[in-house]
């Protein structure tokens, strides 16, 4: 990567985050209803801490994976129709590279906090500390995968009226070989049973999708400005 | 002076299209510059209707060519093929050095601006052109910018408080410190205010004469000297 890519990879980063500072309700909007479905779910079971603590690393990460789906249709609205997606296409630099910085960029603003707050979620759940660690890593394994597979699914959708539920049925499937493994993970360790082949897996989904969703987005979004 | 100014359309039999090129010279030698661009052929066909077929012309350096032609006659279509953006199309365009739209340098040398400004509404002024800037690989004195386009004063204003002709204004800047060669404008004149016209054209004469190309739509009449490519004309027919 030459100096130049850097610095605007850098300017994106900058106006994407400057921008999302600007609308701050949609950065905070999917930690409420993850905290709200969290802190619904005791109340609607039953607080036996047994039981809580059986189904916490499930609810959490469903919780999680439907909070990151409800700010992931403006992931390219915006700039789609504002025009710096076709700007965004004409930079001299690589497009993959560019939609990486995207997705960094999402993963910041609705990965990132997710991981912070997890640790009060489990609380909630009354999931045993010693599987905390596990969540914790799950969470930051897995998140970045939401933000790359979903921006896929922004960035096919994007040109389309109403996109979003043609985004959620495009991506959901996709994200469930991640929910299996990630909550296999954090049961596992909620019983005290190995759990590092899981962590292996989610680490290889986590690469595979960095390294190989940026081409597959930058093809959307090119037909998508077509 | 006035013998300078060559307004030439051609049409092709068909009423289809004409493409030209006409070059102008602002000293009396006649030089052989090389082209910026290239283009032979080019035929869009989108949703089963032809668009335009057959145009071909040259840009040349310090030339401005005029896409004109009736609504939904393909001039945007035409201006996003060049860009690189609409790929959709048979015929070839020939950038510099026989390079495709798509190459690094081509798109170093090239600036589209396009229907939609390409500017954040939640930033101002001054942000907007920061970050393009950056993106652009350029260090200008960003005060001198805002002063020179008119919008000093209103620089810390997010741009989605101010008028479209101002926001506009905020796009159009790019023009005044990009060291891109081709300029492909669609509709530049969009919202802005007679002044502003006058101001944007000026900066057209501006790069026209440093040796960098134009290809623009407008239904303006302009008033720098233009050659003109001539889409669609007559032929609306929708049977």
């Amino acid at each position: 990567m030459t100096r130049g890519y850097r610095s605007q990879l850098a300017a994106l980063l900058k106006r994407d985050l400057k921008v999302a500072l600007r609308r701050r309700s949609d950065v905070i909007n999917p930690l409420l209803f993850l905290f709200m479905v969290i802190s619904l779910f005791p109340v609607a079971i039953g607080p036996g801490p047994d039981i809580l603590a059986r189904i916490a690393p499930g609810v959490i990460w469903v919780a999680a994976l439907l909070a990151s789906l409800l700010g992931l249709e403006r992931l390219f609205r915006d700039d789609y129709q504002d025009g710096t997606l076709e700007q965004l296409v004409l930079l001299p630099c690589p497009l993959p590279l560019a939609v990486l910085a995207k997705i960094l960029v999402h993963w910041l603003l609705t990965g990132l906090p997710l991981v912070l707050i997890a640790p009060l979620l489990a609380l909630l759940l009354n999931l045993p500390l010693s599987a905390l660690p596990v969540l914790l890593i799950t969470l930051l394994l897995g998140t970045p995968v939401l933000s790359a597979v979903g921006a896929v699914g922004a960035a096919l959708t994007v040109s389309l009226q109403r996109g979003g539920a043609v985004l959620s049925l495009l991506v959901l499937p996709l994200f469930i070989p991640l929910l299996i493994f990630a909550t296999a993970a954090v049961e596992s360790a909620v019983f005290g049973a190995p759990v590092f082949g899981q962590l292996l897996l989610l680490a290889s989904f986590s690469i595979l999708t960095l390294t190989l969703t940026p081409f597959a987005v930058a093809a959307a979004v090119k037909v998508s400005v077509n | 002076m006035k013998g300078l100014l060559q307004h030439r359309k051609l049409r092709a039999p068909c009423g289809i299209i004409g493409g030209i090129c006409a070059s102008f010279n602002k000293g009396n030698a006649v030089i052989s510059t090389p082209s910026l661009l290239h283009a032979e052929g080019l035929t869009s066909i989108r949703s089963e209707r032809t668009l335009f077929s057959g145009v071909s012309f040259t840009l040349g350096r310090g030339e401005l060519l005029h896409v004109e032609g009736p609504n939904g006659a393909g001039k945007s279509t035409l201006l996003r093929m060049l860009a690189g953006l609409f790929s959709d199309y048979q015929g070839a365009i020939k950038w510099l050095d026989g390079q495709a739209a798509t190459s690094e340098e081509v798109r170093r040398q090239t600036l589209f601006l396009g229907h939609k400004a390409g500017i954040k509404a939640e930033l101002s002024a001054l942000e907007n052109l920061a970050w393009q800037q950056q993106l652009d690989g350029v260090q200008a004195n960003a005060w001198d910018l805002l002063e020179q386009i008119g919008l000093l004063g209103l620089e810390d204003i997010p741009a989605q408080q101010l008028s479209a002709g101002q926001q506009r204004r905020i796009a159009l800047t790019r023009l005044w410190y990009s060291p891109a060669l081709v300029w492909l404008l669609d509709e530049p004149f969009t919202a802005l205010d007679r002044q502003g016209i006058q101001l944007l054209e000026q900066r057209m004469q501006e790069h026209l004469s440093t040796g960098g190309g134009i290809i623009m739509t407008s239904h303006q009449r302009l008033s720098v000297p233009a050659a003109t490519i001539l889409l669609g004309a007559e032929v609306m027919n929708y049977d």
